[in-house]
């Protein structure tokens, strides 16, 4: 194939496309008794936008842009730690019938 | 770190986030799942830092927000998973509007073009309108579900509705979309005004968007703006060309959309008339008209026959939740079980405030999850079970939804009339959300036990010889 650059959007939109297509499978998979710790642990993940935070934090200068940086990253941070947190303590509540006991 | 190892990295998480997602398929798969989701977040954050300045002081910021996340999740109610989940995803809007007036303020830094290329600079726009709308959207959804209405009419749980509400939502949307054009199109220098302006407008349409849908419809408010969320993240990864962020965006984004639908399927409504709010407010007026007679029981009465019963399907509903009767119901439960009696639960997919709650709650008060059944699994068991014993649910056993022409006609709802023998718990003949009256209370085989959920189970179990 020719290889002439393809365009960041163009990428960026195959990228969007397949993670829709694969969210929509894998979303339908989630057992229903679940779809509360789902919501808590996609929240957990979409705080990866802390990663966008970090850069706007760490780009050299000290100035507005920074500021505003280092506080996504407190904001993302909260909803990493509390979203996987809660999910992990939602999760462990989640048993299986214990041995009944028959008169 | 070379830019090709940073982007095998963030393919790595975005594929651990994907296993995350797919381990929920089932409980046990589920808490392996959430540590591949750690991982996958781990190795993005350790990358990101590999590639930052500024370590010192990001750390610190992430030590700040973890403490405050660890104190939340740790004692946060489950009953208040509702708000919390409100809480955050108002978080996810706010970081995502910071993140892009840090690129709009000094894109070199992001490794986006200086000015902002045109393609940028739409991509921001959207990101930018979705992720405020998710913050002040989600700040008022927190309102409402932590019943703050005394503070402001805002946070009231009643629909919030006044007239030409949605040609001003219209008009407001409108001119977000035209300060977004003149951002987009602005000479470098000049872009500041029409982007602030559009992110104003989009807190306020947050609002107002939010407002006039009651508080039955907070499961699918919830949902919705959990989408809101992920396609924020998903549209800031537009704008920094980071792949990473449009695929958990992505994931969160159809996950959200996706239990907007069940939701929305769950109550028999679409998810316009859902947007366009004013549900459940002056229905409810109409509904007691006649009085039809009942038949009332005592705690006492229930005993003997759940004593005597082969088979209970216990169908709980929000009322169980708010007198926190689950504990109490789990004991009747086990001395039920103890007899020999077969008891299991029947959840509706809104039985709770939001997507499976009621699982959740049932979990806390270490109900066995394999007793616990969807509707789906055991509809058709009703017909060969003694007694159906309905704990503070209303409209989601209202037979009325299999009659045509009635207002809740084709809603799926629990076949609990379907059992040989109807016990209903309610503190009073009050009708549910839904505002109209519930054949259920009346039939023949039915029996009402009037009282807060909490008390009344306590006595049946201490009845329960």
């Amino acid at each position: 194939m020719p290889t002439a650059t393809v365009d960041p959007l163009v990428m960026n939109l195959m990228v969007f496309v397949l993670a829709v297509f694969v969210g929509y499978h894998v979303v339908w998979n989630v057992t229903p008794a679940l779809h509360t710790p789902l919501m808590s642990v996609t929240n957990a993940i979409s705080s990866v936008i802390v990663v966008g935070a970090i850069l706007a934090a760490g780009s050299g200068r000290m100035d507005s842009g920074t500021m505003l940086g280092f506080i996504a990253v407190v904001l993302a941070a909260i909803n990493t730690f509390g979203g996987f947190l809660v999910t992990q303590r939602m999760l462990a509540m989640f048993k299986k019938k214990e041995p009944r006991a028959k008169p | 770190m070379s830019p090709n190892l940073v982007a095998l990295s963030y393919l790595a998480a975005s594929v651990l986030f994907i296993l995350a997602l797919k381990g929920l398929s089932n409980p046990l798969s589920a808490r392996r799942g959430n540590r591949f989701g750690i991982a996958g977040m781990v190795l993005a954050v350790l990358t990101t830092l590999a590639i930052t300045r500024r370590v010192d002081l990001t750390l610190l910021a992430l030590g700040a927000g973890g403490a405050i996340g660890w104190l939340v999740a740790r004692r946060v109610q489950m009953t208040q998973m509702p708000e919390l989940v409100a809480a955050m995803h108002s978080l996810v809007g706010l970081a995502a509007v910071l993140i892009a007036i840090a690129v709009v303020n000094n894109p070199t830094a992001f490794g986006v073009g200086d000015p902002v290329p045109v393609g940028n600079r739409v991509e921001l726009f959207i990101g930018t309108f979705v992720g405020a709308m998710t913050f002040s959207g989600s700040v008022i959804a927190f309102g409402k579900l932590a019943g703050l209405g005394r503070l402001t009419r805002l946070f009231s749980s009643a629909p919030v509705v006044f007239r030409g509400q949605q040609v001003v939502n219209l008009t407001l949307a409108i001119a977000m979309i035209g300060l977004g054009v003149s951002f987009v199109l602005a000479p470098p220098g000049a872009q500041w005004l029409s982007f602030f302006a559009m992110t104003a407008v989009a807190f306020v349409l947050g609002v107002l968007v939010i407002i006039p849908i009651g508080g039955a419809d907070m499961p699918v408010v919830i949902s919705m703006l959990n989408s809101y969320s992920g396609w924020a993240a998903s549209g800031i990864g537009f704008s920094l060309n980071n792949p990473l962020l449009i695929v958990a965006g992505s994931l969160v984004g159809s996950s959200g959309a996706i239990l907007s639908y069940i939701m929305c399927k769950a109550m028999n409504r679409s998810f316009f008339s859902v947007i366009l709010g004013g549900f459940g407010a002056a229905e409810g007026a109409a509904a007691a008209t006649e009085q039809k007679s009942f038949r009332s029981g005592s705690p006492e009465d229930v005993a003997f026959l759940l004593g005597n019963a082969e088979s209970v399907i216990i169908v709980p509903g929000y009322g169980l939740a708010v007198a926190r009767a689950q504990h109490a119901v789990k004991e009747m439960a086990q001395k039920l079980s103890a007899k020999g009696v077969t008891v299991r639960y029947a959840i509706h997919p809104v039985a709770g405030r939001m997507p499976g709650h009621m699982n959740v709650l049932l979990a806390e008060a270490e109900v066995p999850y394999d007793q616990v059944l969807e509707m789906d699994e055991i509809n058709g068991e009703f017909g060969g079970t003694d007694i159906a014993f309905v704990l503070g649910a209303n409209d989601v056993v209202n037979p009325l939804a299999e009659q045509r022409g009635s207002p809740i006609y084709g809603m799926p709802i629990l076949e609990a009339h379907k059992a040989r023998t109807v016990v209903v718990n309610k503190r009073s003949m009050a009708s549910g959300y839904a505002g109209i009256d519930n054949p259920l209370f009346y039939m023949d085989k039915t029996m009402m036990v009037f009282g807060d959920a909490k008390k009344v189970v306590e006595d049946i179990v201490k009845a329960i010889e």
